[in-house]
């Protein structure tokens, strides 16, 4: 900017005089519009505030954002081509690895979706524990925005006591199904095994104690200045914006719309629970964090429900239907039946009738659902990924024009992004 | 397809108020929309692709429709027919509380009108179809590849694109930059067909092209 105007000579707006010291002209007239050049950074790929790999160009005027460019992608897998050529029990696993920070929430959509084209019913005990295991994700995830969404506003201390809280919730991943995040436990028809009494027990005190850890949290950030500062009044979405740009989950609920997939359009056993669905006034990144804070609190709520029915309906985990799920390791000892089922499931996998199905779940993100189309073979045809953060993240332009560069940071935490699933 | 499909499923179970509002839409839409299905409790609009905004404007503002939320917008490949993609639509009423889906079809060269109008946040969805797909979009204010790499060529999704792509990336230590080079597999890539149907010749899944006769069967036509 300074070096256009090294020519002219200084202090140009108070000379009156032309150069060939003819007529006067009025000062005003000759001040020079300085010409202010829009500034473009990058923001990410690597930064430690884009929650992943997102690389925005932002276009700044001074400090403020004028243009916001998200340049996705840069975790494209191609998992949708990838499912076209495995089979349905063989893409279960793909859904761990969208929103790694909540998995089994994944996996609850393809099976449901899997279980709608093939008519299967869900054992009672696997209903209550996949909805058992979604509330667990769901605090997983909440637990894991909420915190760095303080650490991007210059906290540090809320994700060492979240992640303290999530180490324990993923021990509770790992005692169900062996793996910590990669779960890959739902199966159409149910879940993979039975948890053991003890780890009911377990998960039944922990839910005890965790509200105190959550007052703590609280008692951190909830009224803190700065935190409060650098959210309350930024990235303020209204109803219709909302509507307008796809929103789902907390994002519609900070904003004032009561919707919860889990309530309005209820699946698996959530009809039959007694949960509160928090809201937002002003939909603003501060009423965001609230609700989130608050739905964690009725997730426990909801765990403890579920316990509580799980110590009565014993019973199998997993569908009877032998051409859907395998047969158990006894029976193959002895049942030629169960030995063939054994073989075919896991060499061919089972048929899923042609015909197309949109499956949903209300992820701890929001509206997760699979587009699947079947064409009655032992594959997918086609399935799109609905990934909530997908539209969410598409709305930063908006959301950020006017905003301070600092704040781009702060509203990006509240969208809450995982890359995973945004570019699957 | 579907006609085939085993029937213990609740596919072809009627719902009412599906069926009646599939009717009264295809009724007010004055041609734009050809047809409706509803199957596993789900309703499917089949739309002309000339005239998908004029639907989506009418699904958004009717008083027995208000779709406000456009849910998802995806493409879908179907190499066979000659208008080879379905854009599917999915929208979602908060006030009335159901769900629809619009589909309409179209090929390689002809655009489908943008929906971006109607729904601002169709912008990323088309942009994600055209990236994966290649199917344009007509008056798109920023039709950009989305997901796919910097001057990737080539639409992924579509059925004639190989699973393995055809470049793969690495670091080149001397010339200190990825590099980009035609895919090389160590072993051939296998894709086992596993299609022996489950009981038989029975299921030999008439119309999926997977025709199949039991070792022995010609000896029974003899």
């Amino acid at each position: 900017m300074a070096d256009d105007h090294a020519d002219l000579p200084p202090k140009l707006a108070e000379r009156t005089v032309d150069e060939d010291g003819g007529a006067l002209i009025a000062p005003e007239a000759v001040t020079p519009e300085t010409p202010v050049r829009k500034f473009n950074i990058n923001f990410g790929p690597q930064h430690p505030a884009a929650h992943g790999v997102l690389r925005l160009v932002l276009e700044l005027d001074g400090e403020v954002v004028e243009r916001v460019d998200p340049h996705i992608g840069l975790l494209h897998r191609g998992t949708e081509k990838l499912m076209e050529a495995r089979t349905y029990l063989q893409n279960t696993p793909y859904f761990d690895r969208l929103d790694y920070v909540a998995p089994m929430n994944q996996e609850h959509a393809w099976c449901l979706a899997i279980e709608k084209l093939l008519g299967v019913d869900v054992p009672r005990r696997a209903q209550l524990i996949r909805v058992l295991y979604c509330e667990i994700g769901r605090i997983l995830n909440h637990l894991l925005n909420v915190t760095t969404q303080a650490m991007d506003v210059g906290a540090l201390t809320p994700p060492l006591w979240g992640f303290e809280e999530r180490e324990k919730l993923m021990v509770f991943y790992d005692r169900a199904c062996g793996a910590r995040l990669h779960a890959n436990y739902f199966r159409p028809g149910g879940v993979r095994q039975d948890l053991p009494e003890a780890l009911l027990a377990d998960i039944d005190a922990w839910a005890v104690a965790f509200p105190k850890v959550l007052d703590d949290i609280e008692g951190l950030i909830t009224g803190n200045r700065i935190f409060k500062q650098r959210n309350v009044d930024v990235g303020v979405v209204t109803k219709q914006e909302a509507l307008d740009w796809g929103f789902s989950g907390v994002m519609v609920r900070g904003s004032g719309i009561a919707w919860d997939l889990r309530r309005n359009q209820p699946y698996e056993c959530y009809s039959e629970l007694d949960f509160d669905i928090p809201l937002g006034k002003n939909g603003d990144c501060y009423d965001r964090y609230l609700c989130r804070m608050e739905e964690m609190r009725q997730s426990t709520k909801i765990i403890h429900q579920c316990i509580a029915k799980l110590a009565e309906a014993k019973g199998p985990v997993l569908t009877e239907d032998g051409k859907v799920a395998p047969p158990r390791r006894a029976e193959m000892k002895r049942s030629m039946e169960a030995l063939i089922h054994h073989f075919k499931l896991f060499t061919e996998g089972f048929h899923v009738p042609a015909g197309e199905v949109y499956a949903y779940v209300e992820a701890p993100k929001g509206e997760f659902g699979v587009y699947l189309v079947a064409d009655g073979t032992n594959k997918p045809y086609r399935a799109k990924i609905r990934a909530p953060g997908f539209p969410h993240l598409q709305a930063m332009d908006w959301m950020n024009r006017g905003h301070m560069l600092a704040d781009v940071s702060a509203i990006l935490g509240s969208l809450d992004i995982v890359f995973g699933e945004i570019d699957r | 397809m579907s006609d085939q499909a085993p029937t213990e499923t609740p596919a072809e179970e009627p719902v009412p108020h599906l069926v009646a509002l599939g009717q009264q839409i295809q009724a007010n839409s004055g041609g734009a929309v050809y047809g409706f299905k509803v199957a596993f409790g789900e309703l499917t609009l089949l739309a002309e692709r000339a005239r998908i905004c004029q639907v989506l404007t009418h699904l958004r503002d009717d008083p027995a429709c208000r779709f406000q939320q456009l849910v998802d917008i995806c493409g879908a490949d179907y190499p066979q027919r000659a208008k080879r993609f379905d854009v599917v639509y999915h929208l979602l009423s908060l006030t009335k509380n159901h769900r629809i889906r619009v589909k309409l079809q179209t090929d390689e060269d002809t655009p489908v009108p943008t929906a971006v109008g109607v729904y601002p946040c169709a912008d990323w969805f088309e942009r994600e179809a055209f990236d994966m797909f290649g199917v344009f979009f007509d008056g798109h204010p920023d039709l950009r590849r989305l997901l796919t790499d910097y001057g990737f060529h080539g639409y992924p999704l579509r059925k004639d694109f190989p699973m393995t792509g055809y470049v793969e990336v690495r670091y080149d230590d001397e010339l200190k930059r990825v590099v980009y080079e035609p895919v090389k597999l160590t072993q051939e890539f296998r894709q086992f067909d596993f299609l022996s149907p489950w009981e038989g010749a029975r299921a030999a899944l008439p119309g999926t092209g997977y025709e199949y006769t039991v070792p022995g069967d010609e000896k029974a036509t003899k």
